[in-house]
């Protein structure tokens, strides 16, 4: 579907969700009206950058039934989420909500070329959690002969996978790998015992190298899905065969990427967090809500020919950013600059302090032995190589100092990346 | 030709102290050692016995050390051998990334000489070519 299409659709599905909200959800009319924002004057997509943001901590707040747009009795599942500090947060979904969320997920399988000749075995936990059953509506709407043997029991994963040929695999990309693992202690090739051919792995991030990995052990493609409870479950989006990005789920949710300081939404191509407003869902409707996740809008399109847009692969949490000079900063993406530097890849560390007022990076990395240091130029120009790719990824100046062995603290095997010094000014 | 020992120091203090005592510990002895600084970084370069034997015991020991391949040329202790001896060098269009000279007994001094691999061989033709002679590992420590 050509996107002016699909923006058609957006708007006219965006222009319900609010006076829906308004009208039926109490949060939501005080919310508006508390904004100046009103929800009968939506006229483009551009009018939902007026409406208010939707937290997490809102929802909490108004657990377990207070985001919910229709009568109980509507309501024919729930799920939940809990957070750290344990209150949970509660979705409802009607039968259009559940009938949606399989086509969101089945979606994976298509992009798969999958289909009735499937057997999917879902190792996702089933329960609250949505991912067991999110995987399963997926995999029944594809036509997949499914198997809901949720998680856990590594044996006998194994067994279903040799003994039914399973094709598709759907759980944590963590789990995948422990399945590949020990399948491999036992004595198994899973490329010739297995007969995989896609994984739909999400609910955690996981790099390029542990994909290919884990693509290399079983003899199948990895595709990332991403979804939250809050807004659904597993299926807001998800790779195709391209494995360039993953393709939003543009006709049931409206997608911005923000400045998570400011609010101010970003172009395509920039890093920001990621906002989303359910464009058809009924039992909870949300608008605007804070991911809190990291990504972008890939410009241009995928090389698939869908027209759905792509956001990137998740780069961390809002809950880790740093604020450098005013600048958001996030872990991921100086991870991603510092693996281009095998002379000191393994340990490194941020410090960030403050002198006359102005915060001060200071990236200590530790010189690995290969690393051919005898010249102090060529440590010099390691040095400025880093701080030049530093400036041109983070857009920040940093100053790099290259450390000894084991001067980086380490506590459980892990290096502590960042250490803000900043409260003691100097 | 023989092998140096180099060893990246942040400029702590304690830490070139630190450094001699773990080689002393390890029996190990050195000929020479220079520091090449800036004002955050030393780089201690250092001829000694036992350089595979040095590396590991440092490494061990959480130092960063590693071994470098140099030229080390014997001169006449007069005035003006040295000279010669770099403008034979200089003559090839050798690359020299650093050198240094220590005396090893009353009547000779020994330079060393950092050269870009790729030159190796002509700095040694040209050096020899000279009438200067090159060491070896046993020349040095014994
Ligand atoms: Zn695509």
């Amino acid at each position: 579907m050509p996107h002016d299409q699909l923006e058609a659709i957006q708007l006219e599905g965006i222009k319900k969700t609010v006076i829906n909200c308004y009208e039926n959800v109490p949060f939501y009319h005080d919310l508006f009206d508390q904004a100046g924002f009103d929800p009968y004057a939506v006229e483009t997509l551009d009018d939902i950058r007026k409406a208010p943001f939707t937290t997490k901590q809102d929802l909490r707040d108004n657990y377990p039934f207070g985001f919910f747009a229709v009568p109980k009795n509507e309501v024919r599942e729930i799920h939940m989420s809990s957070g750290t500090t344990g209150v949970a947060t509660v979705a409802g979904y009607t039968d259009h909500d559940l009938d949606i969320w399989g086509d969101c997920f089945a979606r994976g399988i298509w992009y798969a070329d999958g289909g009735s000749d499937d057997v999917a075995q879902i190792c996702y936990g089933y329960g609250l959690f949505t991912g067991g059953l999110g995987a399963h509506y997926g995999c029944e709407k594809a036509g997949c002969m499914t198997i809901p043997i949720s998680a856990g029991n590594t044996e006998r994963q194994i067994r279903v996978l040799r003994e039914m040929g399973s094709t598709i695999l759907c759980c944590t990309p963590s789990y995948a790998m422990y399945i590949a693992d020990t399948a491999l202690a036992m004595g198994l090739d899973p490329k010739k015992d297995f007969h995989l051919r896609a994984g739909i792995h999400g609910a955690e991030a996981f790099s390029d190298n542990f994909r290919a990995d884990l693509e290399q052990k079983l003899g199948y493609k990895v595709l990332d899905v991403y979804g939250l409870t809050e807004t659904m479950g597993p299926g807001v989006a998800i790779e195709c065969m391209e494995q360039n990005g993953l393709h939003l789920a543009e006709d049931h949710f409206y997608a911005e990427i923000i400045n998570p300081e400011t609010g101010e939404v970003l172009p395509d191509g920039e890093w920001g967090e990621l906002v989303l407003t359910t464009i058809d869902r009924e039992a909870t409707p949300v608008v605007r809500y804070r991911t809190r996740d990291i990504t972008r809008i890939i410009p241009g399109e995928c090389a698939c020919g869908r027209t759905h847009r792509r956001i990137d692969r998740l780069h961390g949490r809002t809950d880790d950013m740093l604020i450098i000079r005013g600048v958001n900063v996030f872990p991921s993406q100086i991870e991603d600059v510092m693996k281009t530097f095998p002379q000191v890849a393994s340990w490194y560390q941020i410090e960030l302090t403050r002198k006359n007022h102005l915060d001060v990076v200071t990236l200590k990395a530790e010189v690995n032995p290969d690393f051919d240091f005898d010249q102090i130029s060529s440590i010099e120009r390691l040095q400025r190589d880093i701080q030049s790719a530093m400036k041109t990824a983070l857009s920040v100046g940093i100053k790099v100092k290259l450390v000894e062995p084991k001067t980086i603290a380490r506590s459980e095997g892990k290096a502590k990346r960042v250490i803000d010094l900043r409260g003691d000014d100097k | 030709m023989i092998m140096q020992l180099t060893v990246f120091l942040e400029n702590s203090e304690g830490r070139l102290a630190d450094l001699c005592r773990t080689l002393a510990n390890a029996n190990v002895n050195m000929s020479a050692l220079t520091i090449a600084e800036t004002s955050e970084y030393g780089l201690v370069r250092i001829i000694c016995d036992n350089v595979f034997h040095a590396v590991d015991v440092l490494e061990e020991a959480g130092f960063r050390a590693t071994k470098t391949k140099v030229l080390a040329v014997e001169l006449p202790d007069r005035p003006g051998a040295l000279a010669e001896m770099l403008e034979a060098l200089d003559s090839t269009k050798v690359n020299i990334e650093y050198g240094y000279c220590f005396q090893s007994n009353g009547d000779t001094a020994i330079d060393v000489l950092k050269i870009n691999p790729a030159d190796r061989d002509a700095a040694e033709k040209a050096i020899s070519g000279a009438g200067f002679k090159l060491l070896h590992w046993d020349d040095i420590v014994s």
